[in-house]
């Protein structure tokens, strides 16, 4: 697995903002730079949102990459479009692409429309679905499900993520109508998020990446913002509906699965409360699973520019006028076509102890005695982001009891023969008043 | 090591909190690399043992004893017991109040769930005094 959330060490303070963040608990602090455990990681982006010092950062590319190729295709994500204010007319945002240096530009929400289609002749056709079927478009939220609920790894539908099916056709068509080789053409994607760019370099069900490239909204938000206030004419290149535009948002998609009863979650921590009520067997019965780390959807993503609330706004105000859906599953089309099945999703369970259940229950055993010795406070100082999360890395042998500074200090004070702790400790941790 | 031993305390006509101890107890179960459906099975027998200690006892304790081969999960409560054990065996019949009924719980599932869910069941109960439920769900080979 390539992240690509990465820190930049000049940046990085070691502040412990991030390790209190990171949903999967997958970042320590180690002098005094901030370290993110790659088998932990889901590229949520949490960590770039809550860093106060910018040290945390999505690798994506740069726009010298557009000269290795001799044709280059934009793929920008739906949620692009609500970036911008006034915006009535997606085909500006699509020519300004045009402007800046691509020669071509397909949005992902066509893509977002054929999965959408695809999904509905499943649900509505094939008995032996498992339900909910849950969806496959949000990558960090799917690495969450192969890392902690690896028994709904079936759940998760098959369909290929929208910018993959466009890219894939964007290809094949720009081979017809320039006449190059695959190779030269080069295909971008416009990316709201980094779990995106991490599963399109290395895509959970294929065999190899279908785009050649990321670019994120924030990096080329300014160059499009310029452009756009030159178009007075703005070409008719828009070809999705409303179906596929709000997708951009947290209940489009499963709006747009029209069948059956749908559950649509945004926001990482609630993600994790349905996954684990779904795994016991507690939800009510649905047919389709919506899932966004992100708040409010993917426009909520750590690499747009906009409040995503008033960017779910946007979006929503924008395809009011809209026609419903412009792209339909073609009747004589063969589904897998669109669907990754050359590569089955794998389980990549990081919370078991030890494989052998025995040496598990003696660490487990050890945690529980540990943390009867730490102070509780889940202060930070250790670098890891509770006294839980350092009693775990303790007795996996990556941390020691003495990176506690509480307990370094008792140690202290007792080899110097010192009296009361209290007089030592910084003011939060000494004794209340009514103790003393 | 052979036996691993978890307790937690149930809280009383707490609906809210009802399912944290199955919430904590999955938590551990995982961490011990435990299969994920004997997993499930020991959250559900615990969640209805919590519910029935929340809905009819004002809360309780509950004990997991984890071994190699098994999960035992023991319940204990000082509530008003079991008169009629055959009739709380039996899928539909509750004794919960409407207060109960309208929180959505009640429907006379816990019992007949824990028997679904777990190998082995055994209710002891004595009016006035309390009731004892044991469950073992156990982990093949």
């Amino acid at each position: 697995m390539k992240h690509s959330v990465t820190l930049d060490k000049d940046k990085c303070k070691g502040c412990t903002t991030c390790i209190k963040h990171c949903p999967t608990e997958a970042i320590r602090v180690r002098r005094g730079i901030a370290h993110i455990t790659e088998e932990r990681c889901i590229d949520c982006g949490n960590c770039i949102r809550v860093c106060p010092h910018k040290a945390k950062k999505a690798v994506c590319d740069g726009f010298e990459r557009l000269k290795e190729f001799e044709y280059t295709i934009a793929l920008p994500a739906p949620s692009l479009y609500g970036q911008f204010r006034n915006l009535t007319d997606v085909n500006v945002v699509l020519t300004a692409f045009l402007h800046i240096g691509f020669d071509h530009v397909e949005e992902v929400s066509q893509g977002a429309e054929l999965a959408s289609s695809i999904t509905k002749h499943m649900l509505e056709n094939d008995p032996d679905l498992p339900k909910p079927l849950i969806s496959s478009a949000c990558p960090a939220s799917v690495r969450l499900i192969c890392q902690r609920f690896p028994k709904l790894i079936p759940h998760i539908s098959k369909v290929s993520a929208p910018f993959e099916i466009v890219a894939v056709r964007a290809r094949k068509e720009a081979v017809e109508r320039t006449g190059l080789p695959p190779e030269k053409i080069g295909i971008f994607f416009i990316t709201p998020c980094p779990a995106k760019v991490s599963a399109g370099r290395v895509p959970a069900g294929l065999s190899a990446p279908v785009v050649d490239g990321f670019f994120s909204i924030s990096d080329i938000y300014k160059r499009l913002l310029t452009a756009m206030k030159s178009i007075d004419k703005p070409l008719p290149l828009s070809n999705s509906g409303l179906i596929g535009v709000g997708w951009a948002h947290c209940g489009g998609e499963s709006n747009a699965a029209f069948h059956g009863q749908h559950l649509a979650v945004d926001g990482i921590e609630n993600i994790i409360a349905v996954l684990e009520d779904l795994e016991d067997g507690m939800l009510p019965q649905i047919d389709f699973l919506e899932l966004n780390s992100c708040n409010q959807g993917c426009v909520g993503g750590c690499l747009t520019v906009e409040n995503p609330y008033v960017a779910q706004t946007r979006i929503r105000q924008l395809i009011q006028h809209m026609p419903i859906s412009l792209n339909r599953l073609p009747k004589d089309a063969e589904p897998p076509a669109y669907m990754f099945d050359d590569k089955p999703l794998e389980a990549l369970p990081v919370n078991i102890l030890d494989d052998d259940m025995e040496i598990a229950m003696q660490k487990y055993a050890k945690i529980e005695e540990l943390l009867e010795a730490l102070p509780g406070l889940d202060c930070g100082s250790c670098g890891a982001p509770t006294c839980k999360t350092l009693a775990e890395d303790i007795v996996q042998g990556l941390a020691l009891e003495d990176d506690c500074i509480f307990r370094m200090r008792e140690r202290m004070q007792y080899l110097m023969g010192m009296g009361d702790a209290d007089e030592y400790l910084p003011l939060p941790f000494r004794r209340r008043d009514d103790e003393a | 090591m052979d036996k691993l031993h978890l307790h937690y305390e149930v809280e009383g006509n707490d609906f809210v909190a009802a399912g944290e101890a199955a919430g904590q107890m999955k938590r551990t179960l995982r961490q011990l690399g435990i299969d994920f459906e004997i997993i499930r099975r020991c959250s559900i027998c615990m969640y209805e043992g919590e519910i029935n200690m929340v809905a009819h006892a004002e809360g309780g304790s509950a004990d997991v004893i984890i071994a190699k081969d098994k999960v035992t999960i023991v319940l204990e409560d000082t509530g008003p017991g079991i008169t009629d054990m055959e009739l709380a065996m039996q899928e539909g019949y509750s004794t919960a109040t409407q207060d109960v009924r309208e929180l959505g719980f009640g429907a006379g599932m816990g019992l007949p769930n824990m028997k679904k869910y777990a190998d082995t069941l055994a209710v002891e109960s004595t009016p006035g005094v309390g009731t004892k439920v044991t469950m073992e769900i156990n982990i093949p080979a």
